[in-house]
């Protein structure tokens, strides 16, 4: 052990984690927009006509939303090059979207399912009523009733989701923790780098935070004021 | 079949890890939830805004980060060493989740109506009764769903503890399968299923806490 917290060695390490910080943010878009269009392909596949369809992917959902990330993530990287047919060596940037995004989409999917269900059943009924075709019912009486409720919830995923991506510093994406992992094997100092890492995503998280708590209570307010 | 056969009793040998992980996390996470909560609603201004940072950097901050950071940088800043690479588990896995149902037991304090400690102050009630008799056997109620929701979630993050060396069921389908690489996809299948039976219970008891949570609640 190399004694205590050196301001040399941290400002010494500070450009070198950071360099990671592009590939950390950018892996954080890239998830979240995969979840995003996946988490429609859930809608899609739980509102078949078929009973047991919709059933089948409820539990597919619930199985890859209740077993660890972490797992997905190994099993995306390690095991989907073995499969028969399918199998193709994914680099470690692309099996973590595919990982991550999958796991998150069941949880957008749900968002997605609490948004379209929150439209009260007068609606449905009045679109009905007024003989509205299935496009011009959902497009313009449901999904602008659904969709803006959905923002906060999503954006509270969205930041859940950046504190997740670290993880894909196991299967090698070089972001900003494998890089003060890097950092410490070389010089055997991890106090200073991991420091970094910890004040990097709490600058970063923290002030995404509070924006989404101000949008949650502007769209409050805006859903309050109809109801009056 | 007879790579199922050669699997399940090579992660079962982890499963007593992640269960103890588990629990001991569990039981930690939930008495500081509440020690945090009780904080955040304190009088002294100092006792909020202490326990407002401690809430905030650790749900600022990811818990893979936490865990090396106390694994690797914490002995190495005041020389403190937790023990072992358990208590380093299941402290981190503790202290991040305790911040999140932190907020959980702050706002099922705040959401028991007004009215309620109203009445119990009317007939004489100390503050620390009308905590213990009125306010928390009703918010307790309300934090039950959530609470099982973020057990769910702690079950989850166990596997992390594979990171740092402990022998829990992802450590030991990863020991096999780097010497049976053919295997992979077995594995890690088998691996998911033995946590999803894990998690079964506990998605079961959520939804039980769920309809539990509603009957004798005055909110608003």
């Amino acid at each position: 052990m190399s004694g205590n917290w050196s301001w040399e060695i941290f400002m010494d390490a500070l450009p070198y984690v950071s360099k990671g910080l592009g590939i950390t943010v950018g892996l954080t878009l890239s998830c979240f927009l995969f979840a995003l269009v996946f988490g429609f392909v859930w809608l899609l596949l739980r509102n078949t006509p078929f009973r047991i369809i919709n059933w089948f992917f409820t539990w597919v959902m619930e199985f890859i939303r209740s077993t660890p990330p972490l797992v997905q993530l190994f099993f995306i990287f390690f095991a989907w090059p073995a499969l028969p047919v399918i199998g193709v060596s994914l680099s470690p940037f692309v099996a973590a979207i595919l990982g991550l995004g999958v796991h998150f989409s069941t949880y957008v999917g749900e968002v997605y399912r609490s948004g379209i269900e929150s439209v009260d059943s007068g609606q449905w009924e009045a679109a009905k009523a007024l003989n509205y075709s299935a496009k011009d019912k959902w497009f313009k009486i449901i999904l602008p009733q659904a969709i803006p409720p959905t923002i906060p919830m999503l954006g509270n995923y969205f930041i859940i989701l950046f504190k997740e991506v670290p993880l894909a510093s196991t299967i090698g994406v070089v972001g900003i923790l494998q890089l003060a992992q890097n950092y410490g094997s070389k010089t055997f100092n991890y106090l200073e780098p991991l420091t970094i890492v910890a004040i990097l995503f709490l600058i970063l998280s923290y002030p995404s935070a509070l924006l989404i708590k101000k949008l949650e209570l502007k769209m409050n307010r805006r859903f309050e004021k109809k109801d009056a | 079949m007879d790579a199922i056969k050669e699997i399940v009793p090579v992660l079962a040998k982890g499963l007593n890890v992640t269960i103890t992980v588990l629990i001991a996390a569990a039981i930690l996470s939930y008495i500081l939830a509440f020690i945090a909560g009780l904080c955040r609603l304190s009088k002294n201004v100092f006792i909020r805004k202490f326990t407002g940072f401690y809430i905030e950097v650790f749900r600022g901050t990811s818990l893979i980060v936490q865990l090396f950071w106390l694994y690797y940088a914490l002995p190495t800043l005041f020389g403190i060493n937790l023990g072992s690479e358990f208590w380093v588990g299941v402290i981190a896995i503790a202290l991040n989740y305790a911040a999140y149902m932190s907020e959980i037991v702050r706002g099922s304090i705040l959401s028991v109506s007004d009215g309620q400690s109203e009445a119990a102050t009317a007939l004489n009630m100390s503050s620390f009764q009308r905590m213990r008799l009125i306010i928390l056997p009703q918010a307790v109620r309300m934090m039950l769903p959530e609470f099982g929701n973020y057990l769910i979630q702690m079950l989850k993050a166990t596997s992390l503890v594979s990171l740092i060396s402990l022998h829990d069921i992802l450590y030991q389908g990863d020991i096999f399968r780097s010497s049976n690489l053919a295997l992979a996809p077995t594995v890690y299948f088998i691996m998911l299923i033995f946590y999803f039976i894990l998690a079964l219970p506990l998605i079961w008891l959520t939804r039980k806490a769920e309809v539990f949570s509603k009957k004798g609640v005055a909110s608003e």
